[in-house]
């Protein structure tokens, strides 16, 4: 039944041994480093790439299609998969969009509690992303120490919600939970010992002779090429722009804590290290003013909108008008407005948009899903070319690529 | 009499809805009111035809003809310092009046202001490629046609990027369905192992929900254990489950070593 010659990968068929010398390598889409299921077409001459194309799709399922085809709130969980590494800020670009559509104001509870899940939400990400990328390169001790910080927030995030990976821990309108006892003394906890771990990383790397080779002067990106791709987060403030979207236009209470936005004109990998150290110090800043601002909040953690948003449990408990508009929006969901919204948050890999057009319907008429990393894997069709295949892992894994955005 | 669905657009539809339920829509207010949006369009409309103009939710939206689409965004580019393409992409109105609507998401970091520029293509029309002045457009615009079926001009690489390269139709129009049409069901099926497998393997069923009951592979109730893979359409013999303490499972009372045989052939 089988057919042998139908299995084989067709590119196994090409000609390798080429009359000009070009050898094309097939990276991926299995290979670890990838951070996923990408595939580069490499084009090589020696150990030199001369052409780099990459192919997504693999992880591709239709998150736009199924957007249409699910009402607002059944959509929340699904944004988890996309960046799975920091879940909690795509629901959270997703609930702002929505409330931007309805024109909700939140709760100032439930926007303390959308600050700590995004700024822990970043810290994880930022930890993910240097234990990968150091294993990448070799460093097997940072892997070990940044996986072992995460934990502690993934425990955080548990104790919060219950979930590990994929939280699903803000709603439209709000936040489903307030925190638990525990919450504010261990996060203090963690963030005074934070300091001191991002010290133990930062003496393992910053002046580690593999590290410096494998970082410094790889992988360039200018100014100009930055912006021409569309690349935003650290990509973007590693080449000397400085736009945080967090600060150019503020969301949530970013207008009122104080951070700052380290930049770099450098645009190499070790800029991007450089830039992810700081934001993790910088997000441990914002979390110790957030901590503060919880105390003295009133208890509402969801907005009133009787048309949009289900009223707190105890009513729909005891009165019946509620049950029955809660019944009316778990069965066929809220109605937002006929109009469209692009709303952009910082996530932790850049720019996280959604465009929302809704025809006043209970389903979208069209969302899309605008996914920093698609630009920043894109950018590596034109930032391959020239540099050496060691380099090709440690640009992939300073580009902080997760394909769950990639291919959405 | 079967209820009537719409062939053009098979995408979920709410089960009810109040027979005078009017949306409400979201507040669009003129440009004049801001300033720099209200110079910005100004300075556009000296170049070319805007056909409408509004800010909704804190951000310009600017209609044009489709065949300005290089102009203008050239425009915006060059003269008025929006200097990212944060995204674009298109909407599907083929059922309404058998076009596409193409938005351009612009972002001007100077000004930090964001803008939309949209513009409307007939179903077979093709639009221009604006790849040489955002490098982001030549995935956005791969996806797009991936997507949508949008034919680019002068794209550098016009091949689709999420579906594979052989796929037919495009999933993101709303006469896709979300379940994938029959030439989805049949993909795998026919790649992997060719079109004579089809009646072996059966078609492709992403539904999530779906339990064959006739499937011997794949799934076992309790009490009705039959072999791997047997035909349990036509009805399936009663397996009852038996405990030890009702006789039902043979067991050893004396172990008798020099009756037992041992077994060094383990296919016997």
């Amino acid at each position: 039944m089988q057919q042998a010659n139908r299995l084989r990968p067709f590119f196994e068929n090409i000609t390798f041994d080429r009359a000009d010398n070009e050898l094309i390598l097939n990276f991926g889409p299995q290979h670890p480093s990838a951070h996923g299921q990408l595939r580069l077409m490499l084009h090589l001459q020696q150990e030199q790439i001369t052409k780099a194309h990459p192919d997504i799709g693999y992880l591709h399922r239709g998150m736009e299609k199924m957007a249409e085809n699910m009402i607002y709130n059944e959509f929340m969980p699904t944004t988890d998969r996309m960046d799975y590494i920091a879940s909690s800020s795509n629901n959270y670009g997703f609930a702002l969009a929505v409330e931007k559509l309805i024109g909700l104001e939140v709760p100032r509870r439930a926007k303390v509690i959308r600050m700590m899940l995004l700024e822990t939400n970043r810290l994880m990400s930022h930890l993910f992303w240097l234990a990968t990328t150091a294993l990448d390169i070799g460093a097997m001790t940072v892997f070990l120490f940044a996986f072992r910080e995460r934990e502690y927030l993934m425990d955080l995030i548990e104790d919060y919600c219950g979930a590990r990976l994929t939280h699903a821990a803000v709603r439209i309108g709000g936040v489903p939970l307030d925190l638990p006892d525990n919450f504010l003394g261990d996060l203090r906890k963690f963030l005074d010992k934070l300091p001191e771990n991002i010290k133990d990383y930062e003496d393992l790397l910053d002046t580690n002779r593999i590290w410096k080779m494998r970082m410094e002067n790889v992988g360039v990106i200018s100014k100009e090429m930055a912006l021409s791709w569309g690349c935003s987060g650290v990509m973007l403030r590693a080449s000397g722009v400085e736009w945080d979207i967090r600060k150019e236009e503020p969301y949530e209470l970013y207008d009122e804590v104080d951070f700052n936005v380290p930049v770099s004109d450098k645009g190499d990998n070790y800029a991007r290290y450089k830039l992810y150290m700081a934001e993790m110090r910088e997000s441990a800043k914002i979390l110790y003013q957030v901590l503060d601002m919880y105390e003295g909040t009133s208890p509402e953690l969801m907005a009133h909108a009787p048309q949009y948003i289900s009223a707190p449990k105890i009513d729909i408990m005891t009165q019946n008008y509620s049950l029955m508009q809660h019944f009316v929006l778990v069965t066929q969901g809220m109605r937002p407005p006929v109009g469209e919204v692009y709303i952009a948050t910082e996530s932790p890999k850049g720019e996280l948009g959604y465009f929302i057009n809704s025809q006043g319907g209970a389903y979208p008429y069209r969302l899309k899903l605008r996914a920093p990393s698609f630009w920043h894997t894109g950018i590596l069709t034109d930032l391959l070319p020239g540099h050496y295949i060691p380099d090709v892992v440690s640009i992939i894994g300073t580009t902080n690529i997760v394909f769950g955005e990639v291919d959405r | 009499m079967r209820a009537y669905t719409p062939k053009d657009n098979v995408q979920k539809k709410p089960y009810y809805t109040d027979r005078y339920w009017v949306a409400p829509q979201v507040a669009k207010s003129d440009v004049s009111e801001d300033a720099v949006f209200a110079s910005d369009l100004e300075l556009i409309k000296t170049k070319f035809e805007v056909l409408d103009a509004f800010i909704q939710v804190g951000q310009m939206v600017v209609i044009i003809n489709a065949v300005d689409n290089f102009g203008v965004i050239e425009f915006l580019k060059n003269e008025l310092e929006y200097n990212q393409l944060s995204e674009m992409s298109a909407i599907d109105w083929l059922a309404q009046e058998g076009k596409f609507e193409i938005f351009y998401q612009m972002l001007s970091m100077s000004k930090r202001k964001r803008l939309r520029v949209k513009c409307k293509i007939a179903e077979k029309e093709s639009i221009q490629s604006i790849e040489k002045l955002f490098r982001s457009a030549d995935w956005s615009e791969r996806e797009m046609y991936d997507m949508f079926g949008v034919v680019i001009n002068n794209h550098p690489f016009m091949k689709r990027i999420l579906m594979p390269e052989d796929w037919e139709g495009f999933p993101l129009r709303k006469t896709y369905p979300l379940q994938g049409d029959e030439f989805a069901q049949w993909y795998e099926v026919d790649k992997i192992f060719g079109k004579e497998a089809r009646e072996i393997i059966g078609p492709e069923n992403r539904d999530p929900a779906r339990v064959d009951r006739y499937d011997t592979t794949r799934f076992a109730r309790l009490g009705h254990e039959v072999p791997h893979g047997a035909d349990i359409s036509q009805g399936e013999p009663e397996t009852p489950l038996c405990y030890q303490e009702n006789e039902g499972v043979f067991l050893i009372e004396k172990f008798d070593a020099e009756k037992s045989v041992v077994i060094s052939d383990r296919d016997r």
